[in-house]
């Protein structure tokens, strides 16, 4: 990466278009107790006070971004209004470097797919940098006449607004123009944290937003993605083409906790386990993420074909051991963020484009990650890491969420080969399963917002709603095969044989994403929560448990993807009970507070409930909304039943006590709907039950009085509706 | 023979197995894991000698609670 005099000239010519001082304080235990309000519409630019109830009740992260959206926006407020912020906030313990996985930002907006509330986790330096400079959180309001570049320069403790003089619009270019741009030479560059989209967002709802991270082993600006629910669409609505970040230095305090010692303490004996374990565990330096896509196809659970099926024969292709022999570069730190021991951020180097607007370059990857491969690749019926690691590519730098769009185009080609839609419909592209050719032009097509590409941006909710008007679809039909929930679409795990997993799936605030709850294997193999409140009470501590992760700043990876060796002989080995008392060591080290494990149950529990709240005040966030399609419950056709008839033929003995023998398929997909479906409302009753809601899913009054959440605004609300 | 696995009662065609041939029968490639034989915790080196005979009750916690 080098500053060339194309680039110097483009820089020459850019305008600074507002200019806003501030003093800066050193980071308090964690804490500026202010946030940053710019409104790129009129360039107000602002700080407000972040007061102690913002703190108690909100903490930090996620929390300060529901609570500064719920006081900026309007109960009808749309996506695309001017007065939708998008915010961001690392949370307390965000950049801490004792500790690992404490890079995470956390993003608030209304969805463009949801019109509801949103929220996206990403690692980079970004956050960690603007809580540096002097900040707990940004909030973005407003909408620019012209592109512009936000820049939060926290060594001259400016922020300043440039237009754009014509940078490139793709992720992997415009974060390397804007480090070389803001770094005053080479040294310079791991000063740095770049946000951004890509050509993509610009014309779809769902476009995901970049933070990069400096890799100084390769001399470039690499990525992570804030994926869900399309706040990089709002971000460009709101044309914001970048917003930067620069510190003078990283140094090993700038949180200037309560109590390093005790962090360190914590921190050195995690990095001990990784060194000692991961090999041996899940090879997460090695594989990264993705080390689970075998594991998961051994357990029927890698959604191929449009979650039709858990696993193919053709799985073996795409075995996490290519990744780590033949594609991702080894013995590199691929860390997100400073001190993170587990390095997952795994990346292939060289990779040689043979599609799109940059064929034949040779470029770095930032992944594939788990949810990527299997987005892009089974349940496409794409079996192949070199089209996956392609349309990863793409995706990335087009801002565009590998999930959601694995999802998007797994339905379009389960429509195509259903006949819904065909080559005249589609332009042309031939959507069977395993194409990856004419998948990956799709992509292309949204990213020049063209054709059925642009179509597919919309989203597999408002796809349904075309395909039935337009082209006569059964709408049944599409809404049991449609893979979403609230608008967003699943992320990449079968949950037909965890009923647990259903509610962890369609019970979520933002909709189906697995960073609420992942209980599959505790469900549907351990067989650890066989009651329903069982069920519930996992349904409650998990969601709660992880919450908190995006109050602080911290990565839910870490918590869960080692383990230490003593940790079979603890009552509770599926919770990790050493990393749980490390949490609550390393807040309380940050914050100098002593809360203990209940209390941070209890933290995520006020938030959690806010923002159940928050979807409510907004006409959704009950019962009815979560409601999930069937084929995340059971199995919608003919095909999938007679796929794994042996299983499910046995589960009509075991459960109800039906003889499937000599009875039609198509009999027995009913009786098993009927009982699948009954089966999930009664989850629905037990875990409503046990989280304080009422029956329709709304937060009791007493509930909210017990857990301290009482706020007037929120009472006003839920109030009418016990 | 009839194991008590994981609470649940299955059938397996071999009168006796080690704990490395269940797991591959099952197709338990998880690598994180504890296993229990009748509530004695076995230690990954020991899954080769550690054999389950009918009616043991077996436990396999897969501590995978992430993703």
């Amino acid at each position: 990466m080098e500053l060339t005099n194309e680039l110097s000239e483009l820089i020459s010519k850019q305008k600074l278009l507002k200019s806003w001082s501030y003093i800066w304080h050193p980071v308090e235990r964690g804490y500026n107790n202010r946030t940053l309000y710019i409104n790129v519409g009129d360039f107000n630019i602002k700080e407000k006070e972040v007061t102690q109830l913002m703190k108690d009740k909100f903490i930090g992260g996620k929390g300060f971004g529901l609570k500064l959206l719920w006081d900026a926006t309007k109960p009808d407020t749309k996506w695309d209004d001017p007065e939708n912020e998008v915010i961001i906030s690392p949370g307390p313990v965000g950049g801490i470097s004792q500790y690992s996985g404490a890079g995470k930002s956390l993003l608030v907006s209304i969805s463009p797919q949801t019109d509801s509330i949103m929220d996206s986790n990403v690692g980079g330096y970004f956050g960690p940098f603007m809580k540096f400079a002097g900040f707990d959180a940004l909030e973005l309001q407003g909408k620019a006449d012209q592109d512009v570049i936000i820049y939060i320069d926290g060594v001259n403790h400016k922020i300043e607004i440039y237009d754009d003089p014509g940078f490139s619009s793709d992720s992997h270019l415009l974060a390397d123009e804007l480090t070389l741009q803001f770094a005053k030479d080479s040294k310079e560059a791991k000063n740095i944290g770049v946000v951004s989209t890509g050509a993509a967002a610009e014309h779809s709802l769902i476009g995901m937003v970049n933070f990069s991270f400096w890799d100084n082993k390769r001399k470039a600006a690499r990525l992570k993605q804030a994926g869900r629910g399309g706040i990089g669409t709002v971000m460009r609505n709101k044309r914001i083409k970048a917003i930067v970040a620069k510190i003078p230095d990283m140094q090993s305090n700038l949180n200037n906790v309560a109590d390093l010692d005790s962090i360190l303490e914590r921190g050195k004996k995690y990095a001990k386990t990784m060194k000692d374990y991961d090999d041996k565990q899940n090879q997460m330096r090695r594989k990264g993420t993705a080390n689970i896509v075998n594991v998961m196809a051994d357990y029927d659970l890698l959604p191929t074909h449009n979650f039709k099926f858990g696993s193919h024969m053709d799985a073996f292709k795409i075995h996490s051991d290519l990744l780590r022999d033949k594609y991702f570069t080894q013995n590199v730190n691929d860390a997100c963020w400073y001190g993170c021991a587990m390095m997952c951020s795994k990346g292939a180097d060289n990779f040689e484009l043979k599609t799109g607007p940059y064929k034949g370059d040779k470029v770095t990857v930032d992944g594939p990650e788990y949810e990527t491969a299997a987005g892009l690749g089974s349940n496409m019926g794409i079996f192949d890491y070199d089209a996956i690691i392609e349309a990863n590519f793409y995706c990335d730098t087009y801002g565009i969420c590998t999930i959601t769009w694995g999802t998007i185009v797994g339905f379009l080609m389960d429509c195509y080969e259903n006949g819904i839609i065909n080559k005249e419909i589609t332009g042309g592209l031939e959507l069977k399963f395993g194409n990856a050719e004419d998948a990956l032009e799709l992509l292309h097509q949204l990213a020049r917002g063209e054709g059925f590409g642009k179509i597919a941006g919309l989203g597999v909710r408002k796809l349904k709603k075309l395909f039935v008007e337009k082209y006569g679809a059964d709408e049944q039909f599409l809404n049991d095969i449609g893979m979403e929930n609230k608008g967003l679409e699943y992320s990449q795990y079968v949950s037909k044989e965890s009923l647990a997993q259903q509610g962890g799936y369609a019970m979520t605030n933002k909709g189906p994403q697995h960073d609420e709850a992942w209980l599959i294997f505790m469900d549907m193999v351990n067989n650890q929560i066989p009651t329903f409140e069982d069920k519930a009470e996992a349904l409650h501590y998990f969601p709660m448990f992880r919450t908190w992760f995006g109050l602080m700043g911290l990565c839910k990876i870490v918590w869960n993807d080692i383990t230490p060796p003593d940790n079979k002989f603890t009552a509770e080995p599926h919770k990790i009970p050493e990393h749980v008392d490390n949490y609550v060591t390393v807040f309380n080290g940050v914050t100098g507070l002593k809360i203990d494990k209940h209390e941070l149950i209890r933290q995520s529990e006020r938030v959690y409930n806010f923002q159940r709240i928050f979807n409510i005040r907004r006409g959704f966030g009950l019962r009815k909304h979560d409601a999930q399609p069937y084929r995340a419950a059971g199995p919608v056709t003919v095909e999938e039943y007679e796929s794994r008839a042996e299983k499910y033929d046995q589960q009509l003995k075991d459960k109800l006590n039906i003889d499937a023998n000599g009875k039609p398929t198509i009999e027995k997909v009913a009786i098993m709907r009927k009982f699948r479906e009954d089966q999930y409302e009664k989850l629905l009753d037990a875990v409503y039950e046990r989280r304080g809601w009422t029956k329709n899913g709304v937060p009791k009054v007493e509930h909210l009085k017990n857990i301290g959440m009482d706020l007037p605004e929120l009472l006003e609300i839920v109030g009418p509706l016990q | 023979m009839i194991l008590n696995l994981n609470n649940r009662e299955e059938f397996f065609e071999s009168d006796s197995l080690n704990v490395s041939e269940l797991m591959i029968i099952k197709k338990f490639s998880y690598p994180k894991i504890i296993v229990k034989v009748n509530d004695h915790l076995i230690e990954k080196e020991d899954f080769h000698s550690t054999y389950i005979k009918d009616g043991d009750k077996v436990v396999i916690l897969h501590l995978l609670a992430g993703g």
